[in-house]
């Protein structure tokens, strides 16, 4: 395994905006957004993490700030250990992180699903594509504010769309058994029912003809 | 000048013929319906003839939203769905999730338990191994492994079906254990599988490993280098064939994969044959494995008894017992209460490191979980190794890759 201590000690000499974070497993920092690229630099140049594991991000929620922080996760292919580091984004709104695809072209794609998934721009990134949803989706899923069940939206191809005047039929789940948003459905209601789902105990079974 | 004259122009030369073979390039859509793409994936190729000149890998079809899915459930609740990331696997994929759940609660569990589920990883991993094989060589032209490999995949489904009740969709871990004890004689019966399955997966490798047409399909194609691998993330088999020496059984080593004897298959190339070869060995590795692991089986419980307030309790004493019916209620009212903390885990899958990292707040759900799968980035490489090959090249690359679109698109 890799001597911990003494990586933290280097970084920290090099980066002394730096922090330990805390953390269940493997070591972690903090550091200031616009320190992250060196720092990564850094971790695969002299501290042999090689490997860029994942590339992510998190939403603290609407209300939170900073709302959204970027993490990495490194491996090393030599020395067997992982390190992550954490950085939270400046602006709540349009939040803006650093690409490592330079450094890593595994961070190309990964970079890509964090914006798709939660609209963090990468900026110079060579291709900053939606990559799980569909171009011109105009959500960001994993974001809190956006509901388990889905939000009604138009059609992928827009052209088929106007022709059928149809829009996205809402995510099956909306009013299922695993919406687990509190006050909008008790879970009577929101109990499945094996067969006939047009009863229950609030609701009278209708007579049968 | 003389000279000059006695030999033709060959730059003149040069560009008539270059005149006579001028393509148009062409757009052409590979997927996401197309037999070799294994899934729905979808391949948008730039064409110039026959040579791919641009790939672009087009994704998501298969997404549904795991993730968002993992915030919304307690941490048991999501272990079905760990089920469906890569379907070939998906026992590997419940102890990968189990661990990482498990890591978060800081629970160990005991080594009934982690024996168990080393056989279960191991047997998923022969089993989407098998498949990957089979459809390799169908997909370059060999049928008959592919006929082989579904009849030892069938015995393997009924071991898996004896033990959690479910042939493909297992769900057999539970955080802090697994569902349940291995059926009586379970063990014996899965020694006679790999007795058996020695042999013809000799019968199976030699069809494939001096085959002149395999080899002429494989041999060269795809030449992945060591330093792309690890550039692009590549994981599992794919990075092992390139030369990558990294297996997390070996590096890292979770459920008790210290113990067993084994030895990781490392190719040298990078090229489609050697991920080949690599799978090949994996597979009586893990043969070896088993062995071991059901040779060594410790007695005791197969579940963590510290666990009383994350594990369900067994349905026999839930029924008779008051404290048991107590600590039912609250978890399945209230979830099981996990600490907060953030922790990431990553298990050696067939296809590669299957990863999740949980960002907890406490409580019964996850606040974040982030599912890393060995697939997606596999696959990210494509357009790097696909481009200036012979488009039936690109079939043959797609085999060696053995990506699963469940796991990919999440």
């Amino acid at each position: 395994m890799i001597a911990t201590a003494d990586v933290t000690a280097a970084l920290q000499g090099k980066f002394p905006q730096l922090t330990p974070r805390p953390s269940g497993d493997h070591p972690a920092f903090n550091v200031p957004l616009a320190e992250a690229v060196a720092v990564l630099k850094e971790l695969r140049d002299a501290h042999a993490f090689d490997f860029l594991v994942d590339v992510t991000a998190a939403d603290w929620g609407v209300d939170a700030s900073p709302r959204f922080t970027v993490f990495w996760h490194l491996f090393s292919t030599t020395d067997h250990g992982y390190l992550r580091l954490a950085a939270d984004c400046a602006n709540d709104v349009e939040p803006v992180a650093p690409t490592v695809s330079d450094l890593w072209p595994a961070a190309n794609w990964h970079e890509r699903e964090t914006y798709d998934l939660l609209g963090i721009t990468f900026s110079n990134h060579p291709d900053l594509r939606r990559i799980l949803m569909w171009d011109g989706y105009p959500y960001h899923p994993l974001r809190k504010d956006f509901p388990l069940a889905g939000i009604d939206t138009p059609l992928p191809d827009l052209e088929v769309g106007d022709l059928t005047k149809t829009t996205a039929k809402p995510a099956p789940m909306v009013g299922g058994p695993f919406v687990a948003s509190p006050g909008e459905m008790n879970m009577t209601d929101a109990e499945p029912r094996a067969k006939d789902e047009s009863w229950n105990e609030r609701s009278e079974k209708p007579a049968s003809e | 000048m003389a000279t000059e004259h006695a030999f033709p122009d060959t730059a003149a030369k040069t560009a008539d013929a270059s005149q006579e073979f001028l393509t148009e390039k062409m757009s052409v859509a590979m997927g996401p319906s197309h037999p070799s793409t294994h899934g729905v994936l979808r391949l948008q190729l730039e064409l110039d003839g026959e040579i791919v000149t641009h790939c672009d890998p087009v994704l998501g079809y298969l997404h549904r939203g795991d993730e968002k899915i993992a915030e919304n459930m307690t941490y048991n609740q999501f272990v079905p769905y760990t089920d469906r990331l890569d379907y070939l696997a998906p026992l590997a994929n419940n102890v990968a999730y189990a661990i990482a759940v498990e890591k978060l609660a800081n629970l160990k569990v005991p080594a009934r338990c982690e024996a168990i589920r080393v056989i279960c990883c191991e047997l998923a991993r022969i089993s989407s191994h098998l498949l990957g094989l089979g459809a390799f060589a169908m997909d370059t032209g060999a049928w008959t492994v592919f006929m082989y490999q579904f009849t030892e995949r069938e015995k393997l489904y009924k071991l898996f079906e004896e033990l959690t009740g479910a042939r493909f969709t297992t769900s057999y871990t539970r955080i802090g254990g697994v569902s349940r004890d291995m059926p009586e004689g379970w063990t014996d019966r899965v020694l006679s599988f790999c007795d058996q399955f020695l042999p013809i997966l000799d019968e199976m490798l030699e069809m494939l490993t001096r085959n002149k047409i395999f080899m002429d399909r494989t041999v060269g194609v795809g030449v992945i280098s060591k330093a792309d691998a690890i550039a692009y993330g590549l994981t599992g088999p794919n990075a092992r064939g390139s030369g990558v020496t990294v297996d997390l059984r070996k590096d890292t080593p979770y459920c008790g994969y210290e113990q067993y004897e084994f030895d990781v298959p490392v190719g040298v190339t990078g090229d489609s044959y050697d991920r080949y070869l690599c799978r090949g060995e994996e597979m009586k590795q893990s043969v070896r494995i088993v062995r071991q692991a059901v040779k060594n089986m410790p007695g005791g419980a197969w579940y963590a008894e510290d666990a009383k307030k994350i594990f369900a309790p067994r349905k026999d004493k839930v029924l008779t017992s008051m404290e048991e019916l107590i600590n039912n209620f609250m978890i399945v009212t209230e979830g099981p209460q996990m600490p907060a903390g953030e922790v990431y885990f990553e298990a050696e899958n067939p296809k590669g490191a299957l990863g999740f990292f949980i960002v907890s707040k406490g409580g019964g759900v996850p606040y974040r979980m982030k599912i890393r799968s060995p697939s997606f980035c596999n696959l990210s490489i494509l357009p790097k190794v696909c481009q200036g090959n012979l488009l039936s090249d690109v079939v043959a690359i797609l085999g060696s890759f053995d990506f699963v679109m469940g796991e990919c698109d999440r």
